[in-house]
């Protein structure tokens, strides 16, 4: 007999559905429930009292026309007062309409928490659990605090129903996500676990979910349910599904409970106690060989139950990751299901096998499978696959199989779905990035992705490829010769543009000796393309352009005539005209030297996390994301998570920041210039103090000198003669104040003798985000060496922090400049002639070879350089003097570039041996 | 934790949607909208799992579903829930269903919203499973329906009354309906009468 009979519905609802479904239009179903919204407004405003039934026909109603996507704005008080009739069917129409339409913080919840604690207190379990479903279902805040200390003594109550623990069971746990701060622990918590022994399975199922969340927030108290779940579970394995009764379903003994226990086992370790492990370990083997085992049932529900449980285990298998045979046995089994015929298993298959391919026991057994995923790649119908194999792929890969998957990708990306087609981008960037050993594949790859998949490559990726190209000079000209020949495409992609603008006007003058690519037919390259891009892009360009003047002079004419045109200087973009006026004077006015200082190479990144990877992470959130670099999960799986997802946003905030020094939305135009120039001045640094870093400044005088989480150094110096001054500049880069700042120069004892600095005090208190500043007088009393110490001291949060940088005052810092002919340059030379005062160094190019860049640099180090002195045009000689306070020591320099063989022979003669020495080694580290 | 529990018709109409989490009507209806768009353009041979749309998604969800004759039943899952286990509960649930209409079909969910709500009610609590055993879900609603009858016995004897007699038209009214394409079969069940 059917347990709802059909004829005894309300008749007026009947009729009411029936008329809408007849409606022939959306107006017309409109019209009639407009019609009907003022019938029952009358009714519940009438005088008359509506009795039980009319009251619950006309929220059944109300419910109706909600479920057709209409407002409901009244009938709220109507269904709180049928909560406290006392006839059932009254009732629960009062309980539906709130857990339907009441939202958490509608002013009626104080009347039906009113309701519901009468309802709780009732000893009425039918009523019981109407209040705790409400309870649940609804979920507020107010709600907790109003029952969350009622809800466990009824869990654990001695006499309360089978039915209601498990509602209460729910309830408690519904409550314990929204307001996980309300839920007390307390002596309550030991007799949940005792659930687990309960005779009604639904109240051991209930009570699982329960102590599987609860235990996440502390594990502690719930560490004694590990061996009560592994005997539930052993019981429930080794059983014959008969003796399970109505929990057996398909044949299958209780499934869902087998899965909830396998869950709440994934919140601890491996169980220390040997019997115990053992005895898990008898289960899960049990489990994956009922899998080999002739199905009972052709019933798609049956192997659906029993892949169920299967799944869940070897999810356990690989968070315990102990167990090497376990794991080879779990991935073969993943293996079958890889290529099994129904379309679920394969999907579920790819995704556990994507968590299992970062055990270290079982990456190579993963590995051999290489050849189905690719596969499924291609051939599977549904998309859903497709992303799971993208996915796992991306976790098998490694250095042995990289070019391989990221060819494979590449090619699946041409066809790919457009909705996985940014994530596979994503990925297959991050993936050419780390596991690159030749940059030149690197290059061409992300090429390809541009050409490809234009539109998908956000601007991490191509941001990213810029970083790269610049930070490693082995792959500059490669890149620059490559994204020449890709630009010569009829049609290519608004972000090549962009990386090819970007990298010509860094690196163009490495191919400009090829007449194929000599720098008119590179501007001319760009500026083809410039009429069709969009503003950013153009603003782009044009900076590329005014490096291309300082790159080759020989088109200064061409561009200047380009900058000078109208649809430049009066471009409607204040962005564009601004940029194109101010290039245009720079041009102008600048000497070569300015310009080749202010237009300067970029500098390196600073090495950090990959933005590409912060935003795959924030995309797709880490827990289907595999960390490549330390697999090791956590023991609490998905706490983790959370804790996972919030740091891979702050890292992505956080880089966002910083991706690349190039300003290329329109929208930041206040920085205008600020893009091109701010190289030189605001060149973000490495974390650690390296000797390295310090040489940056040999040649310049500003720059971040120091940089970590918390705090920035920033440099700005002016020597003259022997006397300089510093200008320190403490950035606090958190929102919460430095206290008890100090920072002071030490000096070694020779150095004392040396150098004189003078600091000044700075203020002890930093607050969070401003900047401080501190002025350092140094004088030269005689030339050194050795290099002070700048020592700085504060309290973040409590700890204290020490930092200690070396300042870059160096000797060079004093030179004068010294301008003369050459016959009194010849004169000198011949004069400083004893051995010891001249100092010779050959040593191989570290970066490229360009002449500008050379001359950038001695002109930076401090001396003047002198024209038509050599008669070799490309070697360089120069000429200045070192102030100290005793003595001034007159020095001449020559530099002679061999480009065939990539050396330099540097040759210093200076009256004074240790001067000669000391400038020798701080210039041939420059080159 | 289950999020949402849609059920709508092949051309998106909805039949019962259940949301464990809040939403405004606006969001709720584009949910079931994006929802219907997702898993109606499916083939009916691909997996019954997917990624979720924009408005539930969020990473860590996803969408369970299963395609009875004219009807969709969609459940939107974080990765608490195991995939199978639901897909299981979902056949449970159309199985319940089937027992308590007696051969369900797509107007009992249309004229009965409020039972097939109570038998939800039985299953799934605030988003948490809360049976999955047939035979205790069906005691339950029994009780309910018990419950029910003896209050109308007693209480509503004057409204049935009325009822009883305003039904006598009742017979023509199922024939407005083209009962013929609604009725739902289930496959791969064995016959429930």
């Amino acid at each position: 007999m059917p347990a709802v009979s059909k004829g005894d519905g309300m008749r007026g609802l009947a009729v009411f559905i029936s008329d809408i479904r007849n409606c022939k239009s959306k107006e017309a179903e409109v019209k009639r429930i407009n019609k009907e919204l003022a019938n029952i407004r009358s009714k519940f405003k009438g005088d008359k009292a509506l009795d039980g039934y009319s009251k619950k026909k006309y929220v059944c109603k109300l419910l109706f026309i909600f479920l057709l996507g209409h407002d409901i704005d009244f009938g709220h008080m109507e269904a709180v007062n049928l909560l406290s009739s006392n006839k059932y069917t009254e009732k629960q129409i009062g309980y539906l309409f709130i857990s339907v339409l009441v939202n958490s913080n509608s002013d009626l919840i104080r009347l039906i928490n009113n309701a519901i604690r009468n309802d709780l207190a009732s000893r009425n379990p039918t009523f019981m659990n109407l209040a705790l479903h409400c309870i649940a279902n609804v979920g507020s805040r107010e709600m907790a605090e109003a029952f969350v200390s009622e809800i466990p003594r009824i869990l654990v109550a001695g006499d309360t129903m089978d039915s209601v623990k498990q509602s209460a069971a729910l309830c408690l746990l519904r409550l314990n996500r929204t307001c996980p701060d309300l839920v007390p622990m307390g002596e309550w918590t030991a007799r949940v676990v005792h659930l687990l022994n309960d005779q009604h399975l639904g109240v051991v199922t209930a009570a699982t979910s329960l102590i599987a969340t609860l235990a996440q927030k502390s594990p502690d108290d719930f560490k004694t349910s590990v061996s009560l779940a592994v005997a539930r579970l052993s019981r429930i394995v080794t059983s014959a599904a008969i003796d399970l009764q109505d929990y057996t379903y398909y044949f299958v003994a209780a499934p869902w409970l087998s899965v909830k226990l396998l869950r709440l086992l994934q919140c601890y370790p491996p169980p220390e106690d040997a019997a115990l492990r053992s005895r898990l370990t008898e289960c899960l083997e049990t489990i994956l060989s009922k899998a080999q085992e002739p199905p009972k049932s052709k019933k798609v529900q049956h192997s659906n139950a029993k892949n169920a449980v299967l799944f869940e285990a070897i999810t356990l298998i690989i968070h315990h990751d102990n167990e090497p045979n376990l794991l080879v046995r779990a991935c073969n089994q993943l293996g079958q299901f890889l290529q099994h015929r129904e379309t679920n298993l394969r999907y579920l298959a790819l995704e556990s096998m994507c968590t299992l391919a970062s055990s270290e026991f079982s990456h190579e057994a993963v590995k051999t499978h290489i050849e189905t995923v690719i596969n499924a790649l291609k051939t599977e119908r549904d998309v859903s696959v497709r992303q799971r194999a993208v996915d796992l792929l991306y976790a098998m890969c490694d250095r042995s199989n990289a070019k391989q998957i990221v060819a494979e990708m590449l090619s699946y990306l041409e066809t790919a779905d457009y909705s996985i087609r940014e994530e596979i981008v994503l990925k297959v960037a991050i993936l050419a990035e780390k596991y690159a050993v030749d940059y030149t594949w690197y290059v061409d790859t992300i090429l390809n992705l541009i050409r490809i998949a234009g539109d998908y490559v956000s601007e991490e990726v191509w941001y990213r490829v810029i970083q790269i190209v610049i930070n490693r000079d082995d792959v500059q000209g490669y890149a620059a010769k490559t994204v020449f020949e890709a630009l010569q495409a009829p049609a290519c992609h608004e972000n090549l543009v962009k990386v090819g603008g970007y990298i010509l006007g860094e690196f163009g003058n490495l191919i400009a000796g090829d007449p194929r690519s000599s720098p008119l037919v590179q501007f001319s390259l760009l500026h083809s393309k410039f009429h069709l891009c969009s503003v950013p892009t153009r603003a782009l360009l044009l900076s590329a352009y005014i490096k291309f003047i300082n790159l080759f002079p020989e088109v200064k004419g061409t561009i200047q005539d380009v900058l000078r045109s109208d649809s430049q200087l009066r471009n409607a973009d204040v962005e564009l005209q601004q940029r194109a006026v101010e290039y245009l004077r720079l041009s102008c006015i600048a000497s070569t030297d300015i310009l080749a200082t202010v237009l300067e190479e970029m500098p390196p990144f600073p090495e950090k996390e990959s933005s590409i990877l912060a935003k795959l992470k924030k995309k797709k959130g880490s827990s289907k994301l595999p960390d490549l670099n330390d697999a090791r999960r956590n023991i609490n799986g998905s706490t983790n998570h959370t804790e996972d997802t919030e740091t891979a946003e702050k890292v992505s905030t956080h880089s966002f920041t910083d991706k690349l020094n190039v300003n290329s939305t329109p929208s930041t135009g206040a920085s205008l210039l600020v893009d091109v120039f701010s190289d030189v001045s605001n060149t973000p640094a490495p974390n650690d103090v390296s000797e390295e870093h310090f040489l940056r400044f040999v040649c310049k005088n500003n720059g971040v000198i120091f940089e970590n989480q918390l705090l920035q150094i920033g440099l700005k110096s002016e020597y003259r003669q022997n006397l300089g001054r510093m200008y320190v500049f403490y950035g606090n880069k958190t929102s919460t104040q430095f206290l008890s700042f100090s920072s002071s120069v030490s000096s070694n004892d020779l150095l004392q003798t040396q150098l004189n600095i003078h600091t000044k005090t700075v203020d002890p208190v930093i607050d969070g985000g401003a900047q401080v500043q501190q002025i350092l007088n140094i004088e030269c009393l005689s030339d050194f060496s050795d290099a002070p110490v700048l020592h700085i001291q504060f309290r973040y949060g409590g700890a204290l922090q020490n930092i200690a940088v070396k300042l870059p005052v160096m000797l060079n810092k004093f030179f004068q400049p010294t301008e003369m002919t050459s016959q009194d340059f010849f004169q000198r030379w011949k004069q400083l002639g004893a051995p010891q005062q001249e100092v010779q160094k050959i040593f191989k190019a570290q970066h490229q070879m360009d002449s500008d860049v050379a001359k950038a640099k001695l002109l930076g180090f401090g001396v003047a350089l002198l024209d038509g002195v050599d008669p070799n045009p490309a070697n360089f000689v120069g000429a200045g003097i070192i102030h100290s306070k005793t003595t001034q020591v007159g020095c001449l320099i020559r530099l002679e570039p061999n480009t065939q063989a990539q050396m330099y022979r540097l040759t210093l003669r200076t009256s004074k041996d240790s001067v000669s020495q000391r400038l020798c080694e701080l210039l041939s580290e420059q080159f | 934790m289950i999020k949402a529990i849609l059920i709508f018709n092949n051309h998106g109409k909805p039949r019962l949607s259940k949301f464990y989490e809040h939403y405004n009507e606006d969001t709720e209806q584009q949910i079931i909208r994006e929802t219907f768009h997702l898993v109606s353009k499916r083939d009916e041979n691909v997996c019954n799992f997917l990624e979720g749309g924009m408005l539930i998604g969020g990473s860590d969800y996803k969408l369970i579903y299963r395609h009875y004759a004219t009807l969709y039943f969609v459940f939107c899952v974080d990765s608490s829930e195991s995939e199978l286990g639901i897909l299981d509960l979902i056949q449970v649930f159309v199985e319940t269903l089937d027992k308590c209409f007696e051969n369900v079909c797509e107007l009992d969910l249309i004229f009965h919203v409020d039972k097939v709500h109570h038998i939800l009610a039985e299953m799934v609590m605030g988003g948490m499973v809360l049976e999955t055993n047939m035979n205790e879900i069906i005691t339950q609603v029994d009780t309910q329906n018990k419950m029910e009858k003896s209050e109308a016995g007693i209480a509503g004897a004057p409204a049935r009354a009325v009822s009883a007699v305003k039904n006598m038209n009742l017979p023509e009214m199922p024939r407005n309906i083209n009962i013929g394409d609604i009725s739902i079969k289930v496959p791969n069940l064995p016959s429930f009468k």
